[in-house]
């Protein structure tokens, strides 16, 4: 059995024999967080952790988070960096699998001593990363839907959270979809975080407009067929079907919806209605489908920071434009080094403070974190797939049919999240 | 009628005759590709005695090469003969090269081999492929719904049961009514006489082996417009098939078409009434199965002994 053994030069105690003695490990959690806190490095590379699911149903939208990601490091270290401090990307797969997200986000902060850590995309595996994150005093600017990480009970000091959050998003499509397409409502979910809260953000957008329930059906996330849930929807009779569902599982649902003729029933919503699935399913299948966004590529029209990622994209990849969600890994990185700008340093606290006071505009317009959950306030976006005879180019894929021009009215409040004010 | 007596069990939803029979079609179009992927596995371990762990990433390596030839040829009909085509020869070379070895070795051994098999074809589709998957659209002469007098039904699924029925008909004509069929069921009745007899029985395990693959390339290749193609398409599947091939019997080629079925039906029924249940009911039956016929519904005995 290894013992302890000192460092003779240092006089600490090594991480390989902490690593080995089990017993001093043990002692070393039950002693708290704190002594696991490891000094990064003040100068050198910044250093950003970025697990993300690269394989798996959501790996479309993870490879173009990290596309993205990696744009804001190269404007960030292009325009100079931190007083010549550069930044660097360190990206890991999480494989969609808390577990493993824990594993890799604690290898990135002892071994690889990242400064900061993003990504994280799916709702339970970014609370994992978060409590491995906050319990270490890292920084975390989450990029994926999830209202519990807003919560007092997740949320540390650490916690960012720059993607929206399900309240605001399925709140802003629910008040769309109800008065304009009906007020029977079925309901087909992913069976986990991300889908059950969607659901109650529907529900509570509901109520001021009396929706009925008819239908409630959930699935395993990465379903491959989804045809045996549809007779039972179609026997509902409702007006619109909203789908909680994410990355391939999106696209396989409303494939074989549109199969059963579905769409000539129904209208069918998604809280998210994802760009990198819309360009793989194609116009047809897609055509008139409603969703939420946080971005699409034309809002470079109104905003000059929506320009500068396009553009930045296009040149690194073949003309093409940053989906949603990869804008979210553009935005998340994009606020990590601003408030790191702010501060003039990576120290923790001194990033937190700068962040929390900031108002930014990484990608779609000025939004700021709200000072108790750390919540980007946003804009969010319904869009309408188009059908092929509009469409004008390649990736002129939706019409942007509302815009909620964000606000903290759109968010749950700090108390009602269990936060101290 | 009886199905209103169903029809009182969920509340809310009138149950009617044609929604029942939409039901259920939908479950006989599921069954098809659980029968295509089981009939492969039950071929291969009812004649060779091999269980073969790989048989999933065959299925994904099937969608692939359709995928590959679609970007080629862009014909679904081309794919269609060239998958089994190609991905049948794969299946041979890993027989021939791999598995040969090991005959007469216990049952372990090409188990463990075909399990690392499944991982490395698997990841070489990764590092090839990528991880994050092609579409793969409906072809457009298949796509859309047909009217069948009672309800409307997606075309592409009467498809997938029409040509299951066609390959299984195929299959048991080559097997009972060709002399090379003939030889492959003596060779599974008693390998040492057919070899008596003058007859290469290492060849007749290649010829096995490499259509058993080939059918499983052949379910990815029809599976792969409804569910698209990806490298861990082959991951769930891998379970659905041994399900479906214990609840049949194991080796049993008959017992995989009424299983996969009577599994397709279930899984369908059980998404009707209590959708939580939907995954777990093919586990469900198969215990139940087990409890009354330990070999499956119609399997053999001493096939595992």
């Amino acid at each position: 059995m290894t013992t302890y053994r000192f460092d003779k030069k240092s006089g600490r105690l090594t991480r390989r024999d902490f690593m080995g003695a089990g017993i001093g490990a043990a002692a070393a959690i039950a002693a708290g967080p704190v002594y696991l806190r490891h000094a990064r490095a003040q100068d050198g590379p910044i250093k950003i952790g970025f697990p993300a699911p690269l394989s798996g149903p959501y790996s479309s939208e993870a490879q173009d988070q990290v596309r993205c990601a990696q744009i804001a490091v190269d404007l960030f270290n292009e325009a100079g960096g931190l007083d010549g401090r550069m930044a660097e990307l360190l990206v890991r797969d999480s494989k969609l699998d808390p577990g493993e997200a824990a594993t890799r986000t604690l290898e990135l902060i002892e071994s690889d001593g990242v400064h900061f850590l993003c990504g994280g995309l799916s709702a339970s595996v970014q609370l994992s990363i978060n409590q491995v994150a906050s319990q270490r005093g890292v920084i975390y600017n989450s990029i994926s839907q999830s209202d519990s990480i807003n919560e007092a009970s997740d949320f540390t000091k650490y916690t960012f959270h720059e993607a929206m959050n399900p309240t605001m998003t399925a709140g802003s499509v629910g008040r769309y979809v109800f008065p304009n397409h009906g007020k029977r409502v079925a309901f087909l979910t992913a069976d986990y975080a991300y889908g059950h809260e969607m659901v109650r953000g529907f529900k509570r957008a509901g109520e001021e407009f009396d929706i009925e329930v008819v239908a409630e059906v959930s699935h395993p996330l990465g379903q491959a067929d989804f045809s045996t849930f549809f007779p039972r929807i179609q026997a509902a009779g409702p007006d619109v079907l909203i789908c909680s569902n994410f990355g391939r599982d999106q696209l396989n649902t409303i494939k074989q919806a549109n199969d059963f003729g579905i769409k000539q029933q129904m209208q069918i919503a998604y809280p998210v209605l994802l760009f990198t699935q819309r360009v793989a399913g194609g116009a047809q299948a897609f055509e008139g489908i409603i969703g939420g966004t946080n971005y699409y590529w034309r809002l470079e029209e109104d905003h000059e920071s929506a320009k500068r990622l396009n553009d930045a994209y296009r040149e690194r990849h073949d003309g093409g434009v940053p989906s949603d969600y990869g804008a979210y890994g553009y935005a998340g990185i994009y606020g990590l080094l601003e408030g790191a700008k702010q501060a003039g340093s990576t120290d923790a606290d001194g990033v937190i403070a700068a962040m929390e006071t900031m108002r930014y505009d990484a990608y779609k317009g000025e939004q700021n974190f709200r000072k108790c959950d750390h919540q980007a306030v946003q804009s969010v976006l319904v869009i309408q797939s188009k059908p092929e005879a509009e469409i004008e180019g390649e990736y002129d894929l939706f019409n942007v049919v509302h815009t909620d021009n964000g606000g903290e009215e759109m968010l749950r409040s700090c108390e009602e999240l269990g936060h101290e004010t | 009628m009886w199905f209103h007596s169903i029809g009182l069990l969920l509340r809310g939803v009138r149950v009617t005759f044609d929604l029942f029979l939409l039901q259920l079609f939908t479950g006989v179009a599921l069954g098809a590709i659980y029968v295509l992927v089981a009939l492969g596995l039950s071929l291969i371990f009812g004649l060779l005695t091999i269980v073969n762990f790989a048989h999933s990433q065959f299925f994904m390596l099937g969608a692939y090469v359709g995928a590959f030839i679609m970007g080629f040829v862009g014909n679904f009909w081309l794919a269609l003969v060239g998958v089994p085509i190609v991905v049948g020869l794969i299946g041979m070379v890993c027989e021939r090269f791999l598995i040969r070895p090991l005959y007469g070795r216990g049952i372990d051994y090409p188990l463990l081999l075909t399990f690392g098999l499944g991982l490395i074809i698997l990841e070489i589709v990764r590092m090839l492929a990528g991880t994050a998957g092609i579409p793969f659209g409906t072809p457009p002469s298949l796509s859309g719904a047909v009217d069948l007098g009672v309800f409307f039904f997606p075309k592409y699924r009467l498809f997938l049961i029409g040509i299951t029925a066609v390959i299984l008909v195929g299959l048991w004509l080559f097997l009972e009514r060709t002399s090379y069929g003939l030889i492959i069921r003596a060779g599974a009745r008693d390998q040492e006489i057919v070899q008596i007899l003058g007859i290469d029985v290492s060849k007749v395990w290649l010829v096995v082996f490499g259509v058993g693959i080939a059918l499983a390339g052949l379910a990815g290749l029809l599976a792969a417009p409804i569910r698209g193609v990806f490298p861990e398409m082959g991951v769930p599947v891998l379970v659905e098939a041994f399900v479906v091939t214990v609840v049949g019997g194991m080796g049993s080629l008959f017992g995989a078409v009424v299983a996969g079925l009577l599994v397709g039906i279930t899984v369908s029924f059980t998404s009707f009434y209590f959708p939580q249940m939907a995954t777990l009911s093919m586990f469900l039956l198969m215990a139940l199965v087990l409890i009354f016929r330990p070999r499956g519904l119609f399997g053999r005995a001493g096939l595992l002994d």
